[in-house]
């Protein structure tokens, strides 16, 4: 036997086993992966800020005494009937046909009870949702599936989707295994088609576009109803001076965490911005129109607990919203199925293949055994109880920083752990006064 | 026969008017003036009035239509009775783009030329167009039926699904997934029912028929040359 030594074998940080095994995959399908979820590279993140918290030069609120608000109004700008919820926490557009009929009923019970908003999505508005929950948005979609103006009368808000964090610029996906005929018919597509909407709205191009079409949306519901404008987080700076500009009363901004039912591996991972990046632009163009809390900003994207709730509120947002934690709060992924995750090839925590509607945990999924295991009610408390906690969460770190509303703070109570956080929060990095970009460096 | 002046009223005022409508309605037959080319006139209807508007109207007028009768008595903007649900949308002029997109139900005439993507999105409306359409028209078409008396532009019917598509006249080019099918005794029944409540003269076997190949309808690495 040779005794030379010999260096180990030495795996590649280009190539990496993850790498490898997507270039077998297309090698032997021909098809690009597709998956649902938002990005799962690591990002600069709200982890990479902290809060000061007080001291002398700012005094803190009495933790379980004294009182820290909660509440936000949606909608003030122009339309007769705003929205007012409890919590700056909202459940994010996720579409019947993506998700059960069980898991749509249970977003509204676990939002009416933490009393807050919950979304529909591609597909349109099923009764169970609407049934089920006390303040319900209407998302207006290109594809339209679904949509009609009675369904539009009985929403209390209207969201127009322009895109979403995790691919701004694509269109939806729902593949044919989960185009049930339930799901079939209320888009009026044949069963079993894989159908791909539309990325751009059929009847409108542009800023000057969006606002006559705002305005016919205002008029057919008697310019009640808060009109949201949902963006991808592509240039936020523009995008969002031109949803004003448009007539907007809410603008929705989701980053590249933001979840989606599916589309393509490389469009996640490749298209759009970090939540964080877009923050600051976003909040910047508001400002610069006078518009900063007049048009509410509502941020998604990698929402996880009240830490990164409250991080988005000081950087200027009003309210964020919340889809892959809530689906998690529900049962996704959950480790109980590890068993059945395995038979899939994948284990809890990582399942992506949402466009399957294989789901074990029974909510990306339009099986009839599958969505039975999910009980709305109980998955509804569930969802109450994560949303209570994160609210709870950020009382205390607002309340540590002296405010006495989430709504009070404010930059100044942040720091940033990495150059780049602090670049994108325009905040100081830690132990400095030194903001990128700022000058003086 | 009641009457509104949209100089006087505004768009608010003619569209909170008729929207207070109740469905049973006694005063069913309205003349909006002075139209202007105004957008947003007479969107989301919910009771069976008789509308006439007298000029040229902008953007999505009788958009999401349900039960109304709307005659316009001039050329129309972008997205004539877009998503319209039922009832019947009549332009006397031209239409411009979009006319239709994405409609549920419900007769859309346009005796003079269509624009581009007319159809677009159709999901169970029928749309009748005297003269011709733009490119792009159908477009991702659903349901319904589209019925052109003149020609067609470029890419009709491109990703079609179960729409059907009536042309009289010449085809620049068909989308992708789009193809002419053979016209068959139902297909000829649709067509005399529609050119009939159209008021068209022309002949039901003068027209060619066009449809989904269904060659799209699941992802194929093999078809990827199509898009």
């Amino acid at each position: 036997m040779d005794k030379t030594p010999r260096t180990l074998p030495r795996k590649s940080a280009t190539f990496d086993d993850y790498t490898l095994s997507e270039i077998r995959r297309a090698a032997s399908t021909g098809i690009y992966d597709i998956r649902g979820g938002g990005a799962k590279r690591r990002l600069p993140h709200f982890d990479d800020l902290l809060f000061l918290g007080a001291s002398i030069s700012r005094y803190p609120l009495e933790g379980y005494r004294e009182k820290c608000g909660t509440n936000v109004v949606l909608g003030t700008r122009f339309a007769t009937k705003p929205i007012e919820l409890k919590i700056p926490i909202t459940i994010a557009g996720m579409s019947f046909g993506s998700l059960s009929a069980q898991a749509k009923e249970a977003l509204g019970r676990g939002a009416t009870i933490a009393g807050t908003s919950t979304t529909t999505g591609d597909g349109g508005m099923t009764p169970e949702e609407r049934g089920q929950s006390k303040t319900l948005v209407y998302q207006y979609l290109p594809s339209r599936y679904g949509m009609n103006p009675e369904d539009l009368r009985k929403a209390d808000a209207i969201e127009i989707v322009i895109g979403q964090g995790a691919k701004p610029g694509g269109g939806g996906m729902l593949l044919g295994q989960k185009i049930s005929d339930r799901v079939a018919a209320m888009r009026c597509l044949p069963k079993g088609i894989d159908q791909r909407s539309a990325c751009r709205h059929p009847d409108w191009t542009g800023p000057d576009d969006l606002e006559i079409k705002i305005n016919e949306l205002r008029e057919i519901t008697n310019w009640e109803k808060p009109i949201y404008v949902k963006i991808g987080g592509a240039r936020p700076y523009y995008d969002v001076a031109l949803a004003v500009k448009s007539g907007a009363d809410v603008v929705v901004l989701d980053g590249m965490q933001g979840g989606t039912a599916a589309t393509q591996e490389v469009f996640i991972e490749h298209v759009g911005q970090p939540t964080l990046a877009c923050i600051r632009p976003a909040v910047r163009a508001l400002q610069e129109l006078n518009m900063h809390r007049k048009v509410q900003l509502i941020v998604s994207g990698g929402i996880r607990n009240g830490a990164d709730v409250a991080k988005a509120l000081a950087l200027g947002v009003d309210a964020v919203s919340i889809g892959t934690a809530a689906l998690v709060a529900l049962g996704d992924n959950d480790p109980h199925y590890e068993t059945e995750y395995n038979e899939l090839g994948t284990t809890a925590g990582s399942y992506d293949d949402w466009h399957e509607g294989r789901d074990p945990a029974g909510i990306t999924t339009q099986d009839p055994e599958l969505t039975k295991r999910l009980d709305p009610v109980k998955a509804g408390r569930r969802l109450s109880n994560y949303l209570k906690v994160m609210t709870l969460e950020a009382q205390t770190i607002a309340r540590a920083n002296g405010k006495s509303h989430v709504h009070n703070l404010e930059p100044e109570d942040l720091c940033a752990l990495t150059v780049e956080a602090a670049a994108m929060a325009q905040v100081p990095l830690a132990g400095t006064d030194w903001i990128p970009g700022r000058g003086g460096y | 026969m009641n009457e509104l002046d949209l100089h006087e009223v505004g768009v608010r005022g003619i569209n909170s008017q008729l929207l207070s409508l109740p469905k049973n309605t006694n005063e069913k037959h309205w003349v909006i003036h002075n139209p202007k080319g105004q957008h947003s006139i007479a969107v989301g209807l919910d009771a069976p009035l008789q509308i006439d508007i007298r000029g040229h109207v902008g953007f999505y007028c009788g958009g999401m239509n349900s039960h109304a009768e709307l005659t316009i008595h001039g050329h129309a903007g972008v997205g004539t009775a877009e998503n319209m649900m039922s009832g019947v949308v009549w332009v006397k002029g031209n239409s411009s783009e979009s006319a239709g997109a994405t409609g549920n139900g419900g007769l859309l005439v346009i005796e003079g030329d269509a624009s581009s993507r007319c159809g677009i999105s159709m999901k169970g409306i029928d749309i009748v167009v005297g003269g011709s359409v733009g490119h792009m028209s159908a477009f991702m078409a659903q349901r319904g039926n589209l019925i052109v008396c003149g020609d067609a532009g470029d890419a009709l019917g491109d990703s079609i699904y179960e729409a059907r598509l009536y042309v009289k006249g010449k085809v620049a080019s068909l989308g992708a997934d789009c193809i002419e099918k053979e016209m068959q005794a139902e297909h000829l029944a649709d067509l005399e029912r529609l050119l009939k409540a159209a008021n068209r003269k022309e002949k039901p076997s003068d027209f060619r028929r066009y449809g989904s190949a269904r060659k799209l309808y699941n992802f194929s690495v093999d078809h990827a040359d199509a898009y």
